[in-house]
């Protein structure tokens, strides 16, 4: 299924023809930190694809990129053939109409009870008359599994609830390309497991690609075609999850594994212990 | 000399932040008419911030107006010209007292309401979810905020006016003892048209500027706690500031 | 959807409440003259001296307000002020050889023209001058002429000449 192949630490795919989103040596900095330094990125159609990588590493950012809410410094985004960085704001906002995004904290408005959260995108976007908007909004709560929540508010909603919710939000208006930020953050086991089963079987059955930004290793590699992960503004190592288990690298070891010391390092820089001690070094 | 960088940094930052709000505000107003068109959010925002201050707004212009009576009372009986009670505490209200207080009111009520929901969907990336549904935020949540403050504000004033005299009136005709007829016919006497047309004209100005501050501070929030806590509190004094600094301008404009 | 209805009707009844205030102002508060400027017509008046009298003061008659100076100039060949009056039409027949005086209200209180009624039989028309006026009151010719007449007294103590008028 896969025409990507694992690479030894440092080296990337290049993006193939079947891509519906890529990063082309993108370079991104904010206030003078570097966040990415030519990367590059194959986002394929129908996959899920997953962007790990330690905390900080701009996971989010990417997503913003490829939303076109942040530019790139340098080097193409890519999106459905489009270069984001060219578009016009009509242009843009068409764009996105075609893509959903799940936020990390759901990010429903808070003053629409969840049926009109869920409507909301096909009130602003589409004269629907009102029996068919109420139709594609249970339809799409019920694959979330929330049709009978629809008229609460979004306060007495629980994590994992307002979350799906908000995936319902997200595929209301049937996109082509779903983001998810960190989509299992804070979330139970029970919560979790719905969450992963929700992005494969909405995946597969709307025929979407689906684009997960997350650093839960072992929830993730048991949904992903194929992950990225990243450190230090650079594609570390890619491949399918098995692939990247076998890895030979020792980042992506430590990551893959979840252990406390290694690339990453357990220490924050510090004098040497000892001499700190014993008030030799002269730091407080 | 580290003070003297700390206030040419202060008046760098002062002249971006004016510049900044000045832009926004041109924003605000090129959205404005094609805000009109969704009138439902509109009302819904007067509701927000007119109707909810009608409470604090006239109970705050019936004691203003009750303390109006005494003090002028008090003041007039030393020259002997009680019967003037009317005209000079319509005067006061009309010209300075409704028009300020209001806006004072209006800042701490109304603009921060507006300031602290804009902070939290700014916090809670509401308005970044909103982006990405292709949905313009500054078009569906900002600018009616904006005009529905701006469109309550004056409304606000002569209510908080209009409430004023009448506990002017029951201090000094029904407790005091100042001739009702006096009371009246002095103030229709010395009141113009003009007089009327310069608090309302400032109650709209203040409306225009509390309003466009509150939305400001709002949307620019950090997306933090503290950042809403933040912008709350600056919307007030910066209201505040404003609204005074205004009032100087307005009054010697149009004296 | 019950919500918004009661959203509704708040704003109605608050933005109603609002322009009920200002028309409350607007009618209650201020004096039932509009503009005169429909129905009027204009008489001239000049002075050697108009005191405080400004534009937009009244003009009276039996302290009735008739209408009001419109504007106050000064004529250079005529070394005079001229005060262009606003009269009402209701009141056209005023005799055309009415006075008009500069009168204070009150003690310290602002000036206005005051219009004593004269014998005439034929009214003034729009653009009329008035014959006789008097002037506004100096305190400080008031008081020299005063001290004049005291002067004079005391300089020509047993002379019965009257005191020189200023």
């Amino acid at each position: 299924m896969n025409h990507h192949q694992a690479t030894a630490a440092g080296g990337e795919p290049a993006a193939g023809p079947d891509d519906i989103a890529a990063l082309h040596d993108v370079d991104y900095s904010i206030d003078g930190k570097v966040i990415f330094r030519g990367i590059r990125i194959g986002i394929r159609r129908g996959d899920v694809t997953a962007i790990m990588g330690p905390s900080g590493t701009g996971k989010t950012t990417l997503l913003r990129l490829l939303t076109g809410q942040l530019r790139a410094d340098a080097g193409r985004v890519v999106v459905d053939g489009l270069d984001v960085a060219r578009l016009g704001r009509r242009e843009l906002y068409a764009l996105r109409r075609r893509m959903g995004m799940l936020f990390q904290n759901g990010a429903l408005l808070t003053d629409l009870d969840v049926f009109e959260n869920v409507a909301f995108p096909l009130r602003e976007h589409a004269r629907l008359p009102e029996r068919i908007v109420r139709n594609l909004v249970l339809t799409k709560l019920h694959a979330v599994g929330l049709r009978g929540a629809a008229h609460l508010q979004p306060q007495q909603l629980s994590g994992g609830m307002g979350r799906r919710v908000a995936l319902a939000r997200a595929i209301v208006m049937d996109p082509q390309i779903l983001l998810y930020d960190e989509p299992f953050a804070g979330l139970d086991p029970i919560s979790m497991g719905v969450v992963m089963r929700l992005i494969r079987s909405l995946n597969d059955a709307l025929g979407i690609s689906s684009i997960v930004v997350t650093h839960d290793v072992r929830e993730i590699s048991q949904i992903a075609d194929m992950s990225y992960i990243l450190s230090d503004g650079q594609v570390v190592a890619s491949g399918t999850p098995r692939e990247l288990h076998d890895h030979p690298s020792p980042i992506v070891h430590q990551f893959m594994e979840g252990l406390a010391d290694g690339p990453v390092s357990f220490h924050y820089p510090a004098p040497d212990l000892r001499e700190q001690l014993l008030d030799r070094t002269g730091a407080t | 000399m580290g003070l003297l960088a700390d206030l040419l940094a202060n008046a760098r930052g002062f002249l971006e932040r004016v510049g900044a709000m000045t832009r926004f505000f041109g924003q605000l107003l090129w959205l404005s008419p094609g805000a009109l068109l969704r009138f439902r959010l509109i009302v819904e925002q007067i509701y927000n911030a007119g109707a909810l201050s009608l409470v604090i707004i006239m109970t705050c212009g019936l004691f203003v107006g009750m303390v109006l009576g005494l003090q002028g009372h008090d003041l007039l009986q030393r020259f002997g010209s009680e019967d003037s009670l009317g005209t000079g505490a319509a005067l006061a209200l009309l010209k300075e007292l409704g028009p300020v207080i209001t806006a004072l009111l209006f800042a701490g009520r109304a603009g921060t309401a507006l300031a602290s929901e804009l902070g939290l969907m700014r916090a809670t990336d509401q308005l970044s979810a909103m982006e990405i549904m292709a949905v313009d935020p500054m078009r569906r949540v900002v600018v009616p905020r904006f005009l529905g403050g701006a469109i309550s504000m004056p409304l606000l004033t002569a209510v908080f006016i209009m409430v004023g005299l009448f506990g002017v009136q029951l201090v000094g005709v029904q407790l005091l003892g100042v001739d009702q007829g006096q009371f009246w016919s002095q103030m229709r006497g010395a009141v113009e048209l003009d007089d009327i047309r310069e608090g309302l004209i400032k109650g709209v100005v203040f409306g225009i500027a509390c309003s466009l501050i509150a939305v400001y501070e709002g949307y620019n929030a950090q997306p933090t706690a503290e950042g809403v806590g933040r912008a709350t509190t600056r919307t007030v004094v910066i209201s505040a500031v404003v609204t005074l600094v205004l009032d100087y301008i307005l009054t010697a404009l149009m004296l | 959807m019950r919500q918004s209805r009661a959203i509704d009707v708040s704003t109605g009844l608050f933005v109603l409440l609002g322009f009920a205030a200002i028309l409350f102002l607007v009618t209650q508060i201020t004096n039932r003259e509009f503009s005169l400027r429909s129905d009027s017509y204009r008489l001239q008046a000049q002075f050697e001296n108009v005191g405080g009298l400004k534009a937009g003061a009244p003009v009276s008659m039996a302290g009735v307000t008739i209408g009001r100076v419109e504007s106050i100039g000064y004529d250079m060949s005529l070394f005079k002020a001229v005060a262009t009056l606003r009269i009402d039409a209701r009141y056209d027949q005023i005799p055309n050889d009415s006075d008009a005086s500069i009168l204070t209200a009150g003690l310290l209180g602002g000036q206005y023209i005051g219009i004593t009624p004269g014998g005439s039989d034929e009214s003034f028309k729009d653009g009329d001058r008035v014959e006789f006026v008097q002037d506004a009151i100096v305190l400080e010719n008031l008081i020299s002429k005063y001290l004049f007449s005291q002067a004079g007294n005391k300089d020509t103590a047993g002379d019965n000449a009257p005191a020189a008028q200023e």
